[in-house]
Protein backbone atom coordinates (compact mmCIF):
# COMPACT_ATOMS: atom_id res chain seq x y z
CA UNK A 1 0.00 0.00 0.00
CA UNK A 2 1.32 3.71 -0.56
CA UNK A 3 0.83 5.76 2.21
CA UNK A 4 1.18 9.37 3.35
CA UNK A 5 1.22 11.55 5.84
CA UNK A 6 -0.64 14.62 6.09
CA UNK A 7 -0.03 17.09 8.72
CA UNK A 8 -1.76 20.46 9.45
CA UNK A 9 0.32 22.69 11.52
CA UNK A 10 -1.40 25.81 12.98
CA UNK A 11 -3.98 27.74 14.90
CA UNK A 12 -6.81 25.89 15.30
CA UNK A 13 -9.98 26.94 13.33
CA UNK A 14 -13.35 25.64 12.62
CA UNK A 15 -13.78 23.25 9.50
CA UNK A 16 -10.31 21.79 8.95
CA UNK A 17 -10.81 18.79 9.09
CA UNK A 18 -14.23 18.94 7.26
CA UNK A 19 -11.83 20.96 4.37
CA UNK A 20 -9.12 18.29 4.00
CA UNK A 21 -11.65 15.82 4.18
CA UNK A 22 -13.73 16.46 1.57
CA UNK A 23 -11.14 17.39 -0.76
CA UNK A 24 -9.47 13.51 0.33
CA UNK A 25 -13.18 12.21 -0.69
CA UNK A 26 -13.17 13.57 -3.95
CA UNK A 27 -9.44 12.17 -4.67
CA UNK A 28 -10.31 8.46 -3.70
CA UNK A 29 -7.61 8.63 -1.11
CA UNK A 30 -8.87 6.84 2.24
CA UNK A 31 -8.21 8.24 5.29
CA UNK A 32 -6.78 4.95 7.50
CA UNK A 33 -5.94 6.98 11.08
CA UNK A 34 -5.82 10.53 12.34
CA UNK A 35 -4.59 11.80 15.46
CA UNK A 36 -3.86 15.06 16.95
CA UNK A 37 -1.72 16.95 19.74
CA UNK A 38 -1.40 20.68 21.20
CA UNK A 39 2.70 21.24 21.03
CA UNK A 40 3.49 25.41 22.09
CA UNK A 41 -0.12 26.04 21.55
CA UNK A 42 -0.11 24.93 18.02
CA UNK A 43 -2.44 22.68 16.73
CA UNK A 44 -0.88 19.73 14.70
CA UNK A 45 -3.09 17.14 13.40
CA UNK A 46 -1.68 14.26 11.50
CA UNK A 47 -3.39 11.90 9.13
CA UNK A 48 -2.44 8.33 7.94
CA UNK A 49 -3.77 8.08 4.24
CA UNK A 50 -3.91 5.48 1.37
CA UNK A 51 -2.75 6.76 -1.60
CA UNK A 52 -2.88 3.85 -3.91
CA UNK A 53 -6.66 4.27 -5.15
CA UNK A 54 -5.98 8.44 -6.05
CA UNK A 55 -5.46 8.52 -10.20
CA UNK A 56 -3.42 12.53 -9.21
CA UNK A 57 0.24 12.49 -8.62
CA UNK A 58 1.57 12.73 -5.16
CA UNK A 59 2.67 16.09 -6.24
CA UNK A 60 -0.29 17.54 -7.35
CA UNK A 61 -1.74 16.36 -4.12
CA UNK A 62 1.02 18.13 -2.53
CA UNK A 63 0.18 21.50 -4.11
CA UNK A 64 -3.21 21.07 -3.35
CA UNK A 65 -3.41 20.22 0.45
CA UNK A 66 -1.03 23.37 0.41
CA UNK A 67 -3.75 25.57 -1.20
CA UNK A 68 -6.64 24.65 0.78
CA UNK A 69 -3.90 25.26 3.91
CA UNK A 70 -3.59 28.83 2.51
CA UNK A 71 -6.74 29.53 2.00
CA UNK A 72 -7.60 29.04 5.65
CA UNK A 73 -4.21 29.96 7.13
CA UNK A 74 -2.69 27.00 8.33
CA UNK A 75 -0.03 24.94 6.94
CA UNK A 76 -1.25 21.84 5.51
CA UNK A 77 1.55 19.08 4.06
CA UNK A 78 1.33 15.65 2.48
CA UNK A 79 4.64 13.39 2.52
CA UNK A 80 5.30 9.83 1.98
CA UNK A 81 5.04 7.42 4.59
CA UNK A 82 8.70 5.84 3.58
CA UNK A 83 10.65 9.45 5.10
CA UNK A 84 9.53 8.74 8.56
CA UNK A 85 9.58 5.13 8.55
CA UNK A 86 13.22 5.56 7.15
CA UNK A 87 13.89 7.92 9.99
CA UNK A 88 12.33 5.98 13.06
CA UNK A 89 12.20 2.69 12.33
CA UNK A 90 15.29 0.10 12.46
CA UNK B 1 2.41 2.80 12.64
CA UNK B 2 4.10 5.96 12.95
CA UNK B 3 3.27 8.37 15.39
CA UNK B 4 2.58 11.77 15.48
CA UNK B 5 5.68 13.05 17.33
CA UNK B 6 7.84 11.43 15.06
CA UNK B 7 6.27 13.23 12.56
CA UNK B 8 6.71 16.22 14.47
CA UNK B 9 10.30 15.21 14.82
CA UNK B 10 11.04 14.98 11.54
CA UNK B 11 9.55 17.92 10.22
CA UNK B 12 11.02 20.10 13.23
CA UNK B 13 14.35 18.75 11.71
CA UNK B 14 13.50 19.97 8.09
CA UNK B 15 11.32 23.51 8.85
CA UNK B 16 13.68 24.84 11.95
CA UNK B 17 17.43 22.98 11.68
CA UNK B 18 18.03 22.80 8.03
CA UNK B 19 17.23 19.52 7.47
CA UNK B 20 18.26 18.85 3.55
CA UNK B 21 19.63 16.20 1.47
CA UNK B 22 23.31 18.17 0.40
CA UNK B 23 23.20 16.58 -3.32
CA UNK B 24 22.17 13.72 -5.66
CA UNK B 25 24.99 13.82 -8.10
CA UNK B 26 24.73 11.46 -10.90
CA UNK B 27 28.12 10.04 -12.07
CA UNK B 28 28.65 10.12 -15.53
CA UNK B 29 31.64 8.01 -17.26
CA UNK B 30 33.10 9.91 -21.08
CA UNK B 31 35.06 7.01 -21.53
CA UNK B 32 32.96 5.78 -24.67
CA UNK B 33 32.98 9.56 -25.76
CA UNK B 34 36.89 8.84 -26.80
CA UNK B 35 37.76 10.94 -30.13
CA UNK B 36 40.81 11.51 -31.87
CA UNK B 37 38.69 15.02 -33.10
CA UNK B 38 38.40 17.83 -30.24
CA UNK B 39 35.44 19.12 -31.81
CA UNK B 40 33.48 15.71 -31.96
CA UNK B 41 34.76 14.68 -28.24
CA UNK B 42 32.96 17.91 -27.09
CA UNK B 43 29.81 16.62 -29.26
CA UNK B 44 29.52 13.46 -27.68
CA UNK B 45 30.49 14.70 -24.14
CA UNK B 46 27.43 16.82 -24.62
CA UNK B 47 25.01 14.27 -26.09
CA UNK B 48 26.11 11.75 -23.43
CA UNK B 49 25.54 14.26 -20.73
CA UNK B 50 22.62 16.16 -21.65
CA UNK B 51 20.99 12.67 -22.72
CA UNK B 52 21.86 11.08 -18.81
CA UNK B 53 20.82 13.45 -16.72
CA UNK B 54 18.31 15.04 -18.92
CA UNK B 55 15.97 14.07 -16.22
CA UNK B 56 18.08 14.48 -13.37
CA UNK B 57 16.70 17.79 -11.50
CA UNK B 58 13.11 16.90 -12.38
CA UNK B 59 13.57 13.51 -10.40
CA UNK B 60 15.30 15.38 -7.49
CA UNK B 61 12.32 18.17 -7.60
CA UNK B 62 9.54 15.65 -7.47
CA UNK B 63 11.21 13.68 -4.74
CA UNK B 64 11.84 16.55 -2.85
CA UNK B 65 8.54 17.22 -3.01
CA UNK B 66 6.77 14.23 -2.25
CA UNK B 67 9.14 13.52 0.96
CA UNK B 68 9.05 16.82 1.79
CA UNK B 69 12.61 17.11 2.17
CA UNK B 70 14.77 19.65 0.51
CA UNK B 71 17.36 18.37 -1.88
CA UNK B 72 19.38 21.54 -2.36
CA UNK B 73 21.67 20.46 -5.50
CA UNK B 74 21.58 18.18 -8.45
CA UNK B 75 25.04 17.93 -9.63
CA UNK B 76 27.65 15.90 -12.37
CA UNK B 77 30.52 14.41 -11.90
CA UNK B 78 32.29 12.91 -14.98
CA UNK B 79 35.45 10.93 -16.10
CA UNK B 80 38.41 12.90 -15.23
CA UNK B 81 38.62 15.06 -18.46
CA UNK B 82 42.81 14.99 -18.93
CA UNK B 83 41.86 10.71 -19.14
CA UNK B 84 38.40 11.10 -21.12
CA UNK B 85 39.90 13.70 -24.04
CA UNK B 86 43.64 12.79 -23.84
CA UNK B 87 42.84 10.78 -27.44
CA UNK B 88 42.27 13.93 -29.09
CA UNK B 89 45.85 15.26 -28.98
CA UNK B 90 44.70 18.78 -28.28
CA UNK B 91 46.73 21.44 -26.88
CA UNK B 92 44.49 23.23 -24.57
CA UNK B 93 41.35 21.38 -23.09
CA UNK B 94 39.61 25.31 -22.90
CA UNK B 95 36.60 24.18 -25.51
CA UNK B 96 36.29 20.74 -22.86
CA UNK B 97 35.35 23.22 -20.10
CA UNK B 98 33.07 25.37 -22.31
CA UNK B 99 31.23 22.51 -23.73
CA UNK B 100 30.74 20.96 -19.43
CA UNK B 101 28.94 24.13 -18.76
CA UNK B 102 27.40 24.38 -21.91
CA UNK B 103 25.79 20.99 -20.60
CA UNK B 104 25.55 21.66 -17.32
CA UNK B 105 23.30 24.69 -18.28
CA UNK B 106 20.85 22.54 -20.13
CA UNK B 107 20.05 20.02 -17.91
CA UNK B 108 19.85 22.39 -14.70
CA UNK B 109 22.51 21.51 -12.64
CA UNK B 110 24.19 24.22 -10.39
CA UNK B 111 27.97 22.29 -10.92
CA UNK B 112 29.28 19.83 -13.10
CA UNK B 113 32.54 18.58 -11.43
CA UNK B 114 35.28 16.47 -13.13
CA UNK B 115 38.15 18.77 -15.30
CA UNK B 116 40.45 17.03 -13.63
CA UNK B 117 43.57 14.92 -13.97
CA UNK B 118 45.00 12.68 -11.28
CA UNK B 119 48.93 13.01 -11.52
CA UNK B 120 50.03 11.52 -8.48
CA UNK B 121 52.75 9.99 -9.76
CA UNK B 122 53.37 11.46 -12.90
CA UNK B 123 51.76 13.68 -15.49
CA UNK B 124 51.01 12.44 -19.35
CA UNK B 125 50.56 15.10 -21.94
CA UNK B 126 46.81 15.11 -21.45
CA UNK B 127 47.72 15.56 -17.86
CA UNK B 128 49.94 18.72 -18.40
CA UNK B 129 47.28 20.10 -21.25
CA UNK B 130 44.50 20.14 -18.50
CA UNK B 131 46.29 21.85 -15.62
CA UNK B 132 47.52 24.40 -18.39
CA UNK B 133 43.90 25.29 -19.26
CA UNK B 134 42.52 25.76 -15.83
CA UNK B 135 43.18 28.85 -15.23
CA UNK B 136 41.28 30.59 -18.41
CA UNK B 137 38.69 27.47 -18.17
CA UNK B 138 37.86 28.62 -14.73
CA UNK B 139 37.44 32.25 -15.65
CA UNK B 140 34.72 31.70 -18.58
CA UNK B 141 32.13 28.92 -17.11
CA UNK B 142 30.14 29.48 -14.27
CA UNK B 143 29.35 25.82 -13.28
CA UNK B 144 32.54 23.91 -13.96
CA UNK B 145 34.44 22.53 -11.06
CA UNK B 146 38.08 21.11 -11.69
CA UNK B 147 40.25 19.12 -9.29
CA UNK B 148 44.45 17.46 -9.46
CA UNK B 149 44.89 14.63 -7.49
CA UNK B 150 48.90 15.01 -7.02
CA UNK B 151 49.44 12.63 -3.82
CA UNK B 152 48.06 8.97 -2.66
CA UNK B 153 49.35 6.92 -0.07
CA UNK B 154 50.11 4.71 -2.37
CA UNK B 155 52.71 7.03 -4.80
CA UNK B 156 53.71 9.92 -2.71
CA UNK B 157 53.54 13.37 -4.24
CA UNK B 158 54.07 14.88 -7.25
CA UNK B 159 55.94 17.73 -6.50
CA UNK B 160 55.93 18.82 -9.81
CA UNK B 161 52.34 18.92 -10.14
CA UNK B 162 52.62 20.76 -6.42
CA UNK B 163 54.95 23.30 -8.30
CA UNK B 164 52.90 24.13 -11.02
CA UNK B 165 49.79 24.59 -8.98
CA UNK B 166 50.95 26.85 -6.65
CA UNK B 167 51.44 28.67 -10.04
CA UNK B 168 48.27 27.95 -11.63
CA UNK B 169 46.25 29.51 -8.60
CA UNK B 170 47.49 32.30 -8.57
CA UNK B 171 46.81 32.73 -12.62
CA UNK B 172 43.42 31.90 -11.64
CA UNK B 173 42.90 34.02 -8.82
CA UNK B 174 44.76 36.80 -11.64
CA UNK B 175 41.98 36.18 -14.36
CA UNK B 176 39.20 36.25 -12.15
CA UNK B 177 40.33 39.40 -9.85
CA UNK B 178 37.55 41.05 -10.71
CA UNK B 179 34.93 38.83 -8.78
CA UNK B 180 37.55 38.00 -5.85
CA UNK B 181 39.28 35.63 -7.24
CA UNK B 182 36.53 33.77 -7.73
CA UNK B 183 37.85 30.93 -10.10
CA UNK B 184 40.19 29.24 -7.18
CA UNK B 185 36.71 28.54 -5.49
CA UNK B 186 35.85 25.96 -8.22
CA UNK B 187 39.56 24.40 -7.80
CA UNK B 188 41.03 22.06 -5.26
CA UNK B 189 44.10 19.55 -4.91
CA UNK B 190 43.99 16.37 -3.74
CA UNK B 191 45.89 13.22 -1.97
CA UNK B 192 43.83 10.51 -2.23
CA UNK B 193 40.92 11.71 -4.22
CA UNK B 194 38.22 9.56 -3.59
CA UNK B 195 36.65 7.67 -6.75
CA UNK B 196 32.84 8.73 -6.15
CA UNK B 197 32.79 11.63 -4.21
CA UNK B 198 29.26 13.21 -4.72
CA UNK B 199 30.80 16.84 -3.16
CA UNK B 200 31.77 20.09 -5.03
CA UNK B 201 34.71 20.78 -6.00
CA UNK B 202 36.13 17.71 -5.87
CA UNK B 203 33.55 15.54 -7.48
CA UNK B 204 34.62 13.20 -10.47
CA UNK B 205 33.88 10.19 -11.84
CA UNK B 206 36.51 7.22 -11.14
CA UNK B 207 37.57 5.15 -13.71
CA UNK B 208 36.57 1.90 -11.70
CA UNK B 209 32.81 3.27 -11.51
CA UNK B 210 29.29 2.04 -13.18
CA UNK B 211 28.63 4.02 -16.58
CA UNK B 212 26.25 6.09 -14.59
CA UNK B 213 25.58 6.23 -11.12
CA UNK B 214 23.78 8.18 -8.12
CA UNK B 215 25.94 9.42 -5.00
CA UNK B 216 24.26 11.47 -2.77
CA UNK B 217 25.80 13.56 0.42
CA UNK B 218 23.32 14.76 3.27
CA UNK B 219 23.87 17.08 5.63
CA UNK B 220 22.50 18.25 8.49
CA UNK B 221 24.53 19.93 11.33
CA UNK B 222 21.59 22.16 12.47
CA UNK B 223 20.03 18.96 13.04
CA UNK B 224 23.30 17.61 14.96
CA UNK B 225 23.71 21.25 16.84
CA UNK B 226 20.07 21.48 17.94
CA UNK B 227 20.07 18.06 19.58
CA UNK B 228 23.08 18.88 21.47
CA UNK B 229 21.52 22.37 23.11
CA UNK B 230 19.47 19.24 24.93
CA UNK B 231 22.91 17.76 26.50
CA UNK B 232 24.11 20.45 27.89
CA UNK B 233 26.60 19.52 30.93
CA UNK B 234 26.51 15.30 30.27
CA UNK B 235 29.30 13.42 29.82
CA UNK B 236 31.12 12.14 26.79
CA UNK B 237 29.16 8.82 26.20
CA UNK B 238 26.19 10.47 26.42
CA UNK B 239 27.30 13.04 23.47
CA UNK B 240 28.26 10.58 21.41
CA UNK B 241 25.10 8.64 21.83
CA UNK B 242 22.85 11.96 20.53
CA UNK B 243 24.97 12.22 17.86
CA UNK B 244 24.91 9.20 16.65
CA UNK B 245 21.15 8.76 16.98
CA UNK B 246 20.87 11.68 15.41
CA UNK B 247 23.37 10.63 11.96
CA UNK B 248 21.38 7.68 11.79
CA UNK B 249 18.45 9.29 11.36
CA UNK B 250 19.50 11.92 8.79
CA UNK B 251 21.48 9.29 7.05
CA UNK B 252 18.14 7.19 6.45
CA UNK B 253 16.90 9.79 4.64
CA UNK B 254 19.59 10.20 2.21
CA UNK B 255 19.49 6.69 1.89
CA UNK B 256 15.85 6.49 1.18
CA UNK B 257 16.61 9.69 -1.46
CA UNK B 258 19.46 7.75 -2.83
CA UNK B 259 17.35 4.29 -3.62
CA UNK B 260 14.25 6.39 -4.91
CA UNK B 261 16.36 8.79 -7.32
CA UNK B 262 18.32 5.46 -8.46
CA UNK B 263 14.99 3.85 -9.20
CA UNK B 264 13.37 6.35 -11.40
CA UNK B 265 16.52 7.24 -12.93
CA UNK B 266 17.13 3.96 -13.60
CA UNK B 267 20.80 4.24 -12.83
CA UNK B 268 22.45 2.37 -10.13
CA UNK B 269 22.91 3.56 -6.68
CA UNK B 270 26.53 4.32 -5.36
CA UNK B 271 27.14 5.17 -2.15
CA UNK B 272 25.92 8.02 0.65
CA UNK B 273 28.69 10.41 1.52
CA UNK B 274 28.63 10.75 5.41
CA UNK B 275 29.80 14.36 5.28
CA UNK B 276 28.10 16.83 7.72
CA UNK B 277 28.56 19.87 5.29
CA UNK B 278 27.64 23.51 6.79
CA UNK B 279 26.17 26.33 4.29
CA UNK B 280 26.00 29.98 4.92
CA UNK B 281 22.61 29.63 6.10
CA UNK B 282 22.30 30.92 10.54
CA UNK B 283 22.41 27.92 12.08
CA UNK B 284 23.88 25.46 9.67
CA UNK B 285 27.39 25.17 11.06
CA UNK B 286 29.38 23.03 11.76
CA UNK B 287 31.61 25.40 13.84
CA UNK B 288 28.24 26.13 16.11
CA UNK B 289 28.62 22.30 17.04
CA UNK B 290 32.12 22.24 18.44
CA UNK B 291 30.48 25.43 20.04
CA UNK B 292 28.07 23.57 21.73
CA UNK B 293 29.98 20.73 23.12
CA UNK B 294 31.96 23.61 25.27
CA UNK B 295 34.22 25.63 22.99
CA UNK B 296 34.49 29.35 23.19
CA UNK B 297 35.45 29.60 19.68
CA UNK B 298 36.53 27.05 16.83
CA UNK B 299 40.02 27.04 17.00
CA UNK B 300 40.31 26.78 20.82
CA UNK B 301 42.01 24.30 22.34
CA UNK B 302 40.03 21.08 22.44
CA UNK B 303 39.11 21.72 18.93
CA UNK B 304 41.35 18.90 17.05
CA UNK B 305 39.60 16.77 20.26
CA UNK B 306 35.89 17.63 19.67
CA UNK B 307 36.19 17.96 15.39
CA UNK B 308 37.63 13.51 16.24
CA UNK B 309 34.44 13.08 18.37
CA UNK B 310 31.68 14.37 16.47
CA UNK B 311 33.21 13.11 13.33
CA UNK B 312 33.56 9.61 14.19
CA UNK B 313 30.33 9.08 15.91
CA UNK B 314 28.23 10.38 12.50
CA UNK B 315 30.56 7.62 11.03
CA UNK B 316 29.18 5.19 13.74
CA UNK B 317 25.56 6.15 13.60
CA UNK B 318 25.64 6.81 9.50
CA UNK B 319 27.60 3.31 8.43
CA UNK B 320 24.50 1.44 9.90
CA UNK B 321 21.73 3.50 8.22
CA UNK B 322 23.75 2.80 5.13
CA UNK B 323 23.71 0.01 2.72
CA UNK B 324 27.40 1.75 0.80
CA UNK B 325 29.09 4.51 2.27
CA UNK B 326 31.52 6.55 0.39
CA UNK B 327 32.89 9.83 -1.02
CA UNK B 328 34.85 11.43 1.73
CA UNK B 329 32.89 11.01 4.47
CA UNK B 330 34.87 13.53 6.34
CA UNK B 331 33.83 16.85 8.56
CA UNK B 332 34.23 19.79 6.18
CA UNK B 333 34.74 22.82 7.37
CA UNK B 334 34.97 25.13 4.12
CA UNK B 335 35.62 29.07 6.18
CA UNK B 336 33.31 30.68 3.72
CA UNK B 337 30.49 28.41 3.86
CA UNK B 338 30.13 28.64 7.74
CA UNK B 339 28.82 31.25 9.78
CA UNK B 340 30.91 30.35 12.88
CA UNK B 341 34.33 29.64 11.29
CA UNK B 342 34.15 32.96 10.14
CA UNK B 343 33.32 34.80 13.27
CA UNK B 344 35.91 32.70 14.87
CA UNK B 345 38.66 33.43 12.23
CA UNK B 346 37.33 37.37 12.76
CA UNK B 347 37.97 36.83 16.57
CA UNK B 348 41.48 35.73 16.06
CA UNK B 349 40.79 32.37 17.14
CA UNK B 350 41.18 30.39 14.44
CA UNK B 351 44.25 30.44 12.07
CA UNK B 352 45.19 28.21 9.17
CA UNK B 353 47.77 26.09 11.19
CA UNK B 354 44.78 25.07 13.50
CA UNK B 355 42.65 24.00 10.49
CA UNK B 356 45.76 22.13 9.24
CA UNK B 357 45.87 20.29 12.50
CA UNK B 358 41.96 19.45 12.25
CA UNK B 359 42.79 17.93 8.85
CA UNK B 360 44.41 14.83 10.78
CA UNK B 361 41.65 13.74 12.47
CA UNK B 362 38.98 13.77 10.02
CA UNK B 363 38.54 17.38 8.22
CA UNK B 364 39.03 16.84 4.61
CA UNK B 365 40.92 19.78 4.09
CA UNK B 366 41.91 23.30 3.74
CA UNK B 367 38.50 24.58 2.37
CA UNK B 368 37.66 27.80 1.23
CA UNK B 369 40.64 29.91 2.74
CA UNK B 370 40.91 33.69 0.93
CA UNK B 371 44.87 34.58 1.79
CA UNK B 372 46.13 37.72 0.87
CA UNK B 373 46.39 38.33 -3.02
CA UNK B 374 50.54 38.82 -2.49
CA UNK B 375 50.92 35.16 -1.00
CA UNK B 376 53.73 34.00 -3.14
CA UNK B 377 53.27 30.60 -5.71
CA UNK B 378 55.78 28.77 -3.64
CA UNK B 379 54.09 29.58 -0.30
CA UNK B 380 50.71 28.22 -1.74
CA UNK B 381 52.84 25.21 -2.73
CA UNK B 382 54.09 25.14 0.28
CA UNK B 383 50.79 24.95 2.17
CA UNK B 384 49.25 22.64 -0.50
CA UNK B 385 52.58 20.00 0.25
CA UNK B 386 51.76 19.87 4.08
CA UNK B 387 47.97 19.40 3.85
CA UNK B 388 49.19 16.46 0.79
CA UNK B 389 51.60 14.95 3.48
CA UNK B 390 49.07 14.47 5.83
CA UNK B 391 46.84 12.77 3.61
CA UNK B 392 49.50 10.15 2.42
CA UNK B 393 50.86 9.97 5.90
CA UNK B 394 47.77 9.31 7.60
CA UNK B 395 46.49 7.81 4.94
CA UNK B 396 43.24 9.69 4.48
CA UNK B 397 42.01 12.07 1.52
CA UNK B 398 43.00 15.34 2.22
CA UNK B 399 42.25 18.61 0.01
CA UNK B 400 43.40 22.37 -0.43
CA UNK B 401 40.86 24.67 -2.30
CA UNK B 402 42.84 28.36 -1.26
CA UNK B 403 41.85 31.60 -2.95
CA UNK B 404 44.25 34.25 -2.83
CA UNK B 405 42.40 37.30 -3.42
CA UNK B 406 43.76 39.72 -5.63
CA UNK B 407 44.12 43.06 -4.19
CA UNK B 408 43.34 41.61 -0.66
CA UNK B 409 45.03 42.11 2.44
CA UNK B 410 44.32 40.13 6.10
CA UNK B 411 41.10 41.33 7.27
CA UNK B 412 39.38 42.15 4.28
CA UNK B 413 36.52 39.97 3.22
CA UNK B 414 36.14 38.17 -0.28
CA UNK B 415 32.66 37.83 -1.33
CA UNK B 416 31.64 34.93 -3.53
CA UNK B 417 28.51 35.00 -3.37
CA UNK B 418 25.63 32.20 -3.40
CA UNK B 419 26.42 28.82 -1.72
CA UNK B 420 30.24 29.87 -1.81
CA UNK B 421 29.66 32.40 0.92
CA UNK B 422 31.81 35.00 1.75
CA UNK B 423 35.27 34.49 3.42
CA UNK B 424 37.44 36.55 5.65
CA UNK B 425 41.14 36.95 4.16
CA UNK B 426 43.69 34.87 6.79
CA UNK B 427 46.90 35.54 7.60
CA UNK B 428 49.67 33.30 5.91
CA UNK B 429 53.05 32.07 7.45
CA UNK B 430 55.52 34.02 4.90
CA UNK B 431 58.16 32.92 5.97
CA UNK B 432 60.24 31.39 2.45
CA UNK B 433 59.74 27.71 1.76
CA UNK B 434 60.97 28.09 -1.91
CA UNK B 435 64.50 25.97 -1.57
CA UNK B 436 62.09 22.98 -0.69
CA UNK B 437 59.30 23.65 -3.51
CA UNK B 438 61.88 24.54 -6.57
CA UNK B 439 63.16 20.72 -6.12
CA UNK B 440 62.49 18.68 -8.56
CA UNK B 441 60.48 14.98 -8.48
CA UNK B 442 58.04 13.29 -6.02
CA UNK B 443 58.40 12.21 -2.36
CA UNK B 444 58.02 8.55 -2.49
CA UNK B 445 55.67 6.94 -0.77
CA UNK B 446 55.61 6.13 2.79
CA UNK B 447 56.76 2.74 3.98
CA UNK B 448 53.55 1.80 5.28
CA UNK B 449 52.10 1.89 2.41
CA UNK B 450 54.05 -1.65 2.01
CA UNK B 451 51.06 -3.53 2.75
CA UNK B 452 51.18 -6.47 0.54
Amino acid sequence: MKRGIITVLGKDTVGIIAKVCTYLAEQDINILDISQTIIQDIFNMMMIVDLSRTDKDVSQIVDDLEGIGASIGVRIQLQREEIFNNMHRI
Amino acid sequence: MIHINEVVETNQMILEDNLDVRTITMGISLLDCASTSLEEFNQKIYDKITTKAKELVKVGEDISKEFGIPIVNKRISVTPIAIAAAGTNADSYVSVAQTLDRAAKAVGVNFIGGFSALVQKGATKSDLVLMDSIPEALAITDHVCSSINVGSTKAGINMDAVRRIGEMIKETAELTKERDSIGCAKFVVFTNAPDDNPFMAGAFHGVGEHDTVINVGVSGPGVVNKALESCKGSDFEELCEIIKKIAFKITRVGQLVAKEASKRLGVPFGIIDLSLAPTPAVGDSIAEILEAMGLEYVGAPGTTAALALLNDQVKKGGAMASSYVGGLSGAFIPVSEDQGMIRAVQAGALTIEKLEAMTCVCSVGLDMIAIPGSTKASTISGIIADEMAIGMINQKTTAVRIIPVVGKEVGDMAEFGGLLGSAPVMAVNNFSCEGFINRKGRIPAPIHSFKN
